[in-house]
């Protein structure tokens, strides 16, 4: 007789509901007639992405350990479940986005037409869309929310896939420059696939030297027995395969590839949702599993975070496209995260509550900053070289406007939510006695801002081109969009204080 | 035979298999590496399982063989489209994507 595990049906909401709109979002597809499917992906994947926020919101101040001890629902688990599910909504909204492009969408007609075909060409223009990309941005979305509640390695490594897996098709589906979106696809699918056989030798080695999967009984067996090489090096290449999914270097090499190759709405996804996922997980596992030893992973993580912050600050520099500046751009806030993740000392310190603000700023600042990419096109779709945004200012003073602005919020000016992040988690470090990672930190952000402004004098100084890209007038979803993330980039940087507090609160792990 | 054996040639074959990505030229020979990977990592675990006397290690095998099936299917998917367009599965070829 097997017994079932106690469910707490209430503290699932977030995820049953965005996994139950994924589900519905299959049958539509395969039953709706075609016409009808694209508003009702459009309005499922909504519906299933604020129900998830605003159920988080409702259950909010809960902590416990439901579903057999596999899911560890607590304030941290839900802060990073509200900002998952808020910032894919934004995402979902980018996705529908119709208006910009005559192309009609940012995703292909018929992914089975091979690219560059006769009929390929012909389906360039026509109102039909794979909608199959909502149901699968929802399952990943659903992936991330159960990935920062994993209280148990195996759901982690399910969660990691139920992301992954969605996210690898729905790359390679932009409707132009399809070779380029397949070539992303490919990479981010092999080198992901890669990178999860990694986390789960980790897996693997951490059950063979605590006998368990559970990360509170690893805390337990790490107390009471130490730490042997076995757990040292199963924790190492767990930490690997996270680190990768979080697109911290040195594991990198794919971010710039894949965020330059996928269709930008995709790629504002992806920089947004999926680093809030993979740092919600590696906060858990180092703090749940290993808080009590935080000598076997700071060491290691400290190092990490000083590569990440001057790979992407400096390789940033060299970049001519703007997608893959923002890419470089997200390597080196992954490093600036992880001066936070340092400052959790071993649960005492900060960190954690600085991580969480640092992580819902970034990811408005950033969906932000790509859908203005999105808005800026030549004939060929969107303009991404940077020489072509040259003069931008005098064809459009707004759009210019507002990419200076969420610009200026990632390099961390002051009044931007940038800054008031940047400040929490290098006080978190400094707190802790990290100062040197903090001064490593500030010279970084100093290197970074520098390719920001760049692209900011470039706008405003320089005379446009003839031939120059025109800026397209966004429909609502854009609008949206553009209007939400611009004023929370002000109002997190102008008056964070009821935000900090929400975060200092929600800062509790359980497991 | 000792267990240790079982998780020796369950490390040789993982590394065989990292290497074998890395080395690797064919989309579809790098994926097959992965998937040594994956499976090297089934066998650590069900040693595991026997050493600690527990069946979880064993379960856990079940749940790597469902998600690497899974895996399978997106990934040929995904190498297939490629190779539709370009007629190779070279990963040298898919270099459109850099500087």
């Amino acid at each position: 007789m097997i017994e079932a595990p106690d469910l707490s049906l209430a503290a699932l909401t977030p995820l049953l509901f965005v996994f139950g709109a994924a589900l519905v979002g299959v049958l539509v597809e395969s039953f709706a007639p075609r016409h009808v499917r694209q508003p009702t992906q459009v309005a499922l994947a909504l519906v299933g992405t604020v129900g998830g926020f605003v159920s988080t919101l409702l259950i909010a101040g809960r902590s416990e350990v439901t579903a057999g001890g596999a899911l560890a629902v607590d304030g941290a688990g839900l802060f990073l479940q509200a900002t998952i599910a808020g910032l894919a909504a934004l995402s979902i909204l980018l996705f529908a986005e119709r208006g910009l492009d005559p192309a009609k969408s940012a995703f292909v007609a018929s992914a089975a037409v091979p690219a560059g075909s006769p009929r390929d060409r012909e389906l360039l223009t026509d109102e039909r869309v794979q909608t199959e990309v909502y149901p699968l941005a929802t399952f990943a979305v659903g992936g991330m929310m159960l990935f920062v509640a994993a209280n148990d390695l195996l759901v982690m490594f399910i969660a990691l896939e139920v992301l992954s897996l969605p996210l690898y098709l729905i790359c390679g589906l932009a409707r132009r420059r399809r070779l380029l979106s397949q070539e992303a696809a490919v990479k981010y699918f092999l080198l992901g696939a890669f990178a999860s056989a990694f986390f789960l030798y980790g897996l693997a080695l951490v059950y063979g030297a605590t006998g368990s999967i559970r990360l509170s009984e690893i805390r337990e067996s790490v107390s009471t027995d130490g730490t042997g090489t076995l757990l040292v090096l199963g924790l190492g290449l767990l930490i690997v395969g996270l680190m990768f999914k979080a697109s911290v270097a040195p594991f990198h090499t794919w971010t710039p590839d894949v965020y330059q190759g996928a269709p930008t709405p995709v790629t504002a996804f992806m920089a947004a949702c999926t680093k809030v996922a993979a740092f919600g997980a590696i906060l858990r596992l180092l703090y749940v599993a290993f808080g009590t030893a935080d000598w076997t992973w700071r060491p290691l993580v400290y190092g990490i975070a000083i590569v990440s912050m001057v790979v992407g600050a400096v390789l940033g520099l060299t970049q001519t496209d703007v997608k893959r500046m923002l890419a470089y751009s997200s390597i080196a806030h992954a490093g600036f995260l992880l001066t936070g993740v340092i400052g959790l000392g071993g649960g005492t310190g900060s960190g954690l509550s600085a991580t969480l603000f640092y992580l819902l700023a970034y990811g408005l600042t950033t969906i932000g900053a790509f859908a203005v990419v999105t808005l800026v096109r030549d004939g060929d779709g969107e303009a991404t070289q940077l020489s072509q945004w040259a003069g931008l200012a005098r064809r459009s003073p707004l759009t210019a406007g507002v990419m200076t602005f969420l610009l200026l919020a990632l390099a961390g000016i002051p009044l931007t939510s940038g800054f008031t992040g940047k400040f929490a988690v290098f006080r978190a470090a400094i707190e802790v006695g990290a100062w040197p990672l903090a001064v490593g930190a500030l010279v970084t952000s100093a290197i970074a801002g520098f390719f920001y402004l760049r692209l900011v004098v470039l706008m405003y100084f320089s005379a446009p081109a003839e031939d120059g890209p025109s800026v397209g007038v966004p429909g609502l979803p854009t609008t949206i969009v553009l209007a939400v993330t611009v004023a929370a980039t002000l109002v997190l940087g102008v008056v964070p204080g009821s935000v900090l507090d929400l975060a200092d609160r929600a800062a509790t792990l359980v497991g | 035979m000792t267990l240790t054996n079982y998780l020796v040639l369950a490390a040789i074959l993982f590394t065989i298999g990292a290497v074998g990505v890395l080395v690797r030229r064919n989309a579809i020979v790098v994926f097959m590496c992965i998937e040594l990977m994956l499976n090297s990592v089934n066998l650590t675990l069900v040693t595991f399982a026997r050493a600690n006397g527990s069946v979880d290690g064993q379960v856990i095998a079940f749940f790597v063989m469902v998600v690497a099936a899974a895996e399978v299917v997106i990934g040929l998917a995904i190498i297939m489209s490629i190779y539709r367009t370009r007629r190779s599965a070279s990963v040298d070829d898919a270099n459109l994507l850099k500087y």
